[in-house]
C-alpha cells in the first residue's frame, strides 16, 4: 500500500504516460489535453463568433470524457491515494521561502499562498491564476498543442514542429520563473 | 460503451499526473529553477518509450482496433507560430504552474482556485480564435 501512498516516481510516471498515448493510439485517437478548449468553446457557441470554432464539435466529444476522467482521477488520487503534500528540493523550498515568502512547500500540494480559497481574497492572486490560464489557453491554441500533444506526442513523432514548441515552453517558462517571478512576487 | 473507454483512459491519466505530482506548481517551479531530475524524467523517460513505440507502429503498420489510420500526422511546417505560441504558452505555466491536463487533475482534486485558470484558458481559447487571422502562422 505504502507504494501506492507514497508520491510515484519519474520512472513510473513518464512509462504509465507513454501507455496512455498509445492505448489513445490504438482506439484512433491524438494524446493532447488542450484540444478539448477549443471543443469546448464550440459547444457553448463560440462558432457564431469565429470561423475557427465552426467545426464538428461533437465528433470531438470523446476528449471532453476523457477531461471527464481526468477530474475524476483527480478525486480518486487525492481522496484515496495521497497524503496531499509535495516535497520538493530543499534548496528550492527554501529560496521560495525566503525570496517570495511561499513557506508551504512539504505540506500542501499546491502553495496555499496562492492557491487557498482564503487568500482568493488577493486581487493579486486572482490575476495570477487568470493571466496564466489566458496564457496557457491562447499559446496552447496559437502553438497547437501543450505539454501533452507536442511535448509527448509531437516530439515522440519526430516532429520537428513539435521540438520548436517545447523550446518556446521552455523559453517562456524560464523567462516567467527567472525574470518575471521576482516582478510579480 | 465508447464513451466509457475514454473516461478510463482520462481517470488513469489524471490519477498518473496527481501521483507523479506533475500536477503540482512546486514541481514544476522546482522544473524551471532545474532543482531536480523528476520533470525532465517523466517527459524523458514517456518520450523515449513513445519514440521506439511509434518507430514499431510505423514499421510494422499497426493499425488502430477499428481498422481506421493512427493519428499520426505529421505537422504543419512553420516557425513563428511554435516558437511564439510556445513561448506564451510557458509564460502561462510557470505562472499558473499548471498546464491543460492538470487544470482538470486539480478541479477533481478540489482546488477551487483552479477553476479560474480553466475560465482563463477559455477565455485564451476564445481569444485566439477571434484574432488568428491577424496572427503570423
Amino acid at each position: 500500500m505504502d507504494l501506492i501512498y507514497e508520491p510515484w516516481p519519474w520512472y513510473v510516471a513518464g512509462p504509465l504516460i507513454a501507455l496512455v498515448m498509445f492505448v489513445l493510439l490504438l482506439v484512433g485517437k491524438q494524446f493532447g489535453m488542450s484540444s478539448n478548449l477549443r471543443t469546448a468553446c464550440a459547444a457553448v457557441g463560440a462558432g457564431k463568433a469565429s470561423e475557427f470554432f465552426k467545426f464538428d464539435w461533437k465528433a470531438e466529444r470523446w476528449n471532453l470524457m476523457v477531461v471527464l476522467g481526468a477530474i475524476l482521477g483527480g478525486f480518486i488520487a487525492s481522496t484515496y491515494l495521497s497524503e496531499n503534500t509535495v516535497n520538493i528540493n530543499s534548496e528550492i523550498a527554501q529560496q521560495l521561502s525566503d525570496d517570495y515568502n511561499i513557506k508551504s512547500a512539504g505540506q500542501a500540494y499546491l502553495p496555499t499562498e496562492i492557491f487557498a480559497a482564503e487568500n482568493l481574497a488577493n486581487p493579486l492572486n486572482i490575476a495570477i491564476l487568470l493571466i496564466g490560464g489566458i496564457l496557457v489557453g491562447f499559446g496552447a491554441r496559437y502553438a497547437g498543442g501543450c505539454t501533452s500533444g507536442h511535448a509527448i506526442s509531437g516530439l515522440s513523432n519526430l516532429q520537428l514542429p513539435s521540438l520548436i514548441a517545447v523550446i518556446g515552453f521552455f523559453i517562456g517558462g524560464l523567462v516567467m520563473i527567472h525574470l518575471l517571478y521576482p516582478i510579480i512576487f | 460503451m465508447r464513451y466509457i473507454t475514454y473516461l478510463v483512459i482520462g481517470t488513469f491519466f489524471g490519477i498518473i499526473m496527481f501521483k507523479s505530482e506533475a500536477a503540482s506548481w512546486f514541481r514544476i517551479y522546482e522544473m524551471f529553477q532545474f532543482g531536480s531530475f523528476h520533470m525532465y524524467g517523466i517527459i524523458g523517460s514517456a518520450l523515449v518509450l513513445g519514440v521506439i513505440g511509434i518507430q514499431v507502429i510505423k514499421r510494422k503498420n499497426i493499425k488502430p482496433l477499428n481498422g481506421s489510420e493512427m493519428s499520426l500526422q505529421p505537422k504543419n511546417k512553420s516557425v513563428a507560430r511554435y516558437l511564439i505560441g510556445g513561448i506564451i504558452f510557458g509564460l502561462g505555466w510557470a505562472l499558473a504552474g499548471v498546464c491543460p491536463g492538470p487544470i482538470y487533475v486539480l478541479i477533481g482534486a478540489g482546488f477551487p482556485s483552479i477553476l479560474i485558470v480553466l475560465i482563463g484558458a477559455l477565455f485564451g481559447t476564445f481569444l485566439y480564435g477571434m484574432i488568428k487571422d491577424r496572427l503570423p502562422h
